[in-house]
C-alpha cells in the first residue's frame, strides 16, 4: 500500500454522496420498496427504521469487507445472511434492554431489516470486493440513502394522513369538518398503496431533473 | 489456504454458526434482567395509567423508580377471583392473561387490582387480553365504585401497524372510553362496542373505531366483550354490596 489514498479522496467521497442522489437505493435502484411502504405512516417510526437500517448496514459492510477473503464462494450468500440476521438480532436485543419504548414502537421492523434486499445487494455488489473503509462508506451512503426517502415518505404520509408531524397536530383542530371546518384528514394517505404513489412522484421529480437517469433503451 | 475446498467450506461453516451462536446467547443472556425489569415496570405502568396516574412517566429522570413508587402507593390491594366471583388464592400481578384466556370460562383466574386516587376514591382495575391482526393485543380497564362506569382504558399491543392498528394505544382512541358504561338500564351486561362511521359521542356503550384499522378495532371490541365479560359475577356482587 504505497500510494495509500486520503480517507476522504474524491473516489471514496462518490460512494458516500451517490447513493444519496443519482444512485438511490429506493428511487434510482429500486430495491426496499417493501419496507418503505409498511413503516412510512408516521414520521417517528421512519426515523427510527433510517437509524436502524443504517447500522446494520454500516456494520455488515464493514463484516463482510473484513471477511471478504476468507469466505468460501458457494456459501457467501448464507454467511452474508447469517451476519445480517445476527446484527438485527443484537440490535432488537439492545434496543429492548435500554430503550424498551422505541424498541416497542419498531416491534416488527427491526426484525423486518433482515429481509431488506439493499443490506445484501450491497454486501454481495460491494463489500465482498472492497477493503472495508469504502465499504463502511458505501453503507453508510446506501442506508442514508434508504432513511432519506423514508423521511420525506413519512412526512409526507403523516402531514396529509394523520394531520401530525412526529406526533405533534399541526393542523388546527378548528380546520375539520368534524368541528365545522372544510379540512379533512386523507385517508388514502396511511394506507400502503399511496406510500407507492409518494414514491413514485418522488421517482417522476427526480428524473425530471437528471436526465441521465431516463432509461432511453 | 484453497477456500473452496469442501473441506475449508464445512469447517468455516461450524465455526461461524459456534461464534454467533455463542454472541447471541452471551447477548442474550446478559440483557435478560434488564428486559424482565422493562417489561415489569410496563405492566405497572399501564395498571397506573389505566387510573390516570403516573403518566407523566416519560419526562423523569429515572423512569423505573418513579413507577415503582406510585405503583406502592396507589395499588392498595390485589387479589384473584373465578368467574363465580369466588377469590382464590395466588398473586395477582404474576397471572399470565395470555394463559387465562385461552382456558375455558369456568377455570379462569382473573385478577383485579384495587387503585386508589389522591383523593381517596377507589377504581377497581381490569386487565383484558385478545388479538389483534397480527398479534396479541392487551389492555387495562378502570371502573368507578358503581362498577359500571369507566374511568379509563388503556391499551398495548404486539405487531399491530403503526397508524393504523397500532392507534388502539394513543390517548387519542383511550380517552374515549372515559364514562362510558358496561352495563345497560336493565343491569345487563353490554360491554362497550367499538364501532365505524358513526357519532359515538352521546352514545355510552360505544367509541368509534380506527380506520384502516378495521380487524384490530374488531379486535378490542372482542376483547372487552370476552375479558370483561368473564368478571360479570364478580362486579354484579359488588354492585349489590
Amino acid at each position: 500500500m504505497s500510494d495509500r489514498e486520503p480517507l476522504f479522496s474524491p473516489k471514496n467521497l462518490r460512494l458516500l454522496t451517490n447513493p444519496l442522489g443519482k444512485d438511490n437505493p429506493i428511487t434510482v435502484q429500486v430495491l426496499g420498496i417493501c419496507s418503505a411502504l409498511a413503516v412510512t405512516v408516521k414520521l417517528k417510526p421512519s426515523v427510527v427504521m433510517a437509524l436502524s437500517v443504517v447500522v446494520v448496514m454500516v456494520t455488515a459492510n464493514l463484516v463482510v469487507s473484513l471477511l471478504r477473503k476468507t469466505v468460501p464462494s458457494r456459501i457467501r450468500i448464507i454467511v452474508q445472511l447469517v451476519i445480517i440476521a445476527s446484527l438485527v438480532i443484537l440490535v432488537d436485543q439492545v434496543l429492548k434492554a435500554f430503550v424498551y419504548d422505541i424498541s416497542k414502537q419498531l416491534s416488527v421492523f427491526v426484525g423486518l431489516i433482515i429481509t431488506n434486499c439493499i443490506i445484501m445487494g450491497r454486501l454481495e455488489a460491494f463489500a465482498l470486493a472492497n477493503k472495508p473503509w469504502p465499504s463502511l462508506l458505501d453503507g453508510l451512503g446506501n442506508g442514508a440513502g434508504y432513511g432519506f426517502i423514508l423521511i420525506v415518505v413519512g412526512f409526507l404520509r403523516e402531514l396529509f394522513g394523520s394531520g401530525t408531524i412526529w406526533d405533534y397536530q399541526v393542523i388546527p383542530d378548528s380546520w375539520y369538518v368534524m368541528n365545522g371546518g372544510f379540512y379533512e384528514n386523507n385517508g388514502m394517505m396511511i394506507l400502503p398503496p399511496m406510500a407507492l404513489i409518494t414514491v413514485g412522484i418522488i421517482i417522476w421529480i427526480q428524473r425530471s431533473r437528471n436526465k441521465d437517469l431516463v432509461d432511453i433503451s | 489456504m484453497n477456500t473452496q475446498s469442501n473441506t475449508y467450506t464445512f469447517v468455516y461453516a461450524a465455526i461461524m454458526v459456534v461464534v454467533v451462536a455463542a454472541l447471541l446467547s452471551l447477548a442474550a443472556t446478559s440483557l435478560k434482567p434488564l428486559q424482565d425489569k422493562n417489561v415489569e415496570v410496563e405492566k405497572k405502568q399501564s395498571i397506573l395509567s389505566s387510573v390516570g396516574i403516573g403518566l407523566d412517566a416519560a419526562e423523569q429522570k429515572n423512569k423505573n423508580t418513579y413507577i415503582e413508587q406510585l405503583y406502592k402507593k396507589h395499588i392498595i390491594k390485589t387479589y384473584i377471583v373465578n368467574s363465580k366471583g369466588e377469590k382464590i388464592k395466588g398473586e395477582a400481578f404474576k397471572v399470565d392473561m395470555k394463559k387465562e384466556m385461552a382456558k375455558p370460562l369456568e377455570k379462569r383466574k382473573l385478577p383485579v387490582f384495587v387503585g386508589q386516587q389522591s383523593d381517596g376514591s377507589k377504581n377497581l382495575i381490569l386487565p383484558m387480553r385478545g388479538k389483534g391482526l397480527w398479534g396479541p393485543i392487551w389492555g387495562y380497564v378502570s371502573l368507578q365504585e358503581d362498577y359500571n362506569t369507566i374511568v379509563g382504558a388503556n391499551f398495548d399491543h404486539k405487531s399491530e401497524t403503526p397508524g393504523l392498528g397500532a392507534e388502539i394505544n394513543t390517548e387519542r382512541f383511550e380517552q374515549q372510553f372515559v364514562g362510558k358504561q358496561l352495563f345497560d338500564s336493565n343491569n345487563n351486561f353490554v360491554s362497550v362496542s367499538v364501532v365505524k362511521g358513526q357519532d359515538t359521542r352521546n352514545m355510552v356503550h360505544a367509541v368509534d373505531g380506527i380506520s384502516g384499522g378495521t380487524i384490530t378495532s374488531n379486535g378490542v371490541d372482542a376483547m372487552l366483550e370476552e375479558s370483561l365479560g368473564s368478571y360479570v359475577t364478580h362486579f354484579k356482587e359488588l354492585q349489590k354490596q
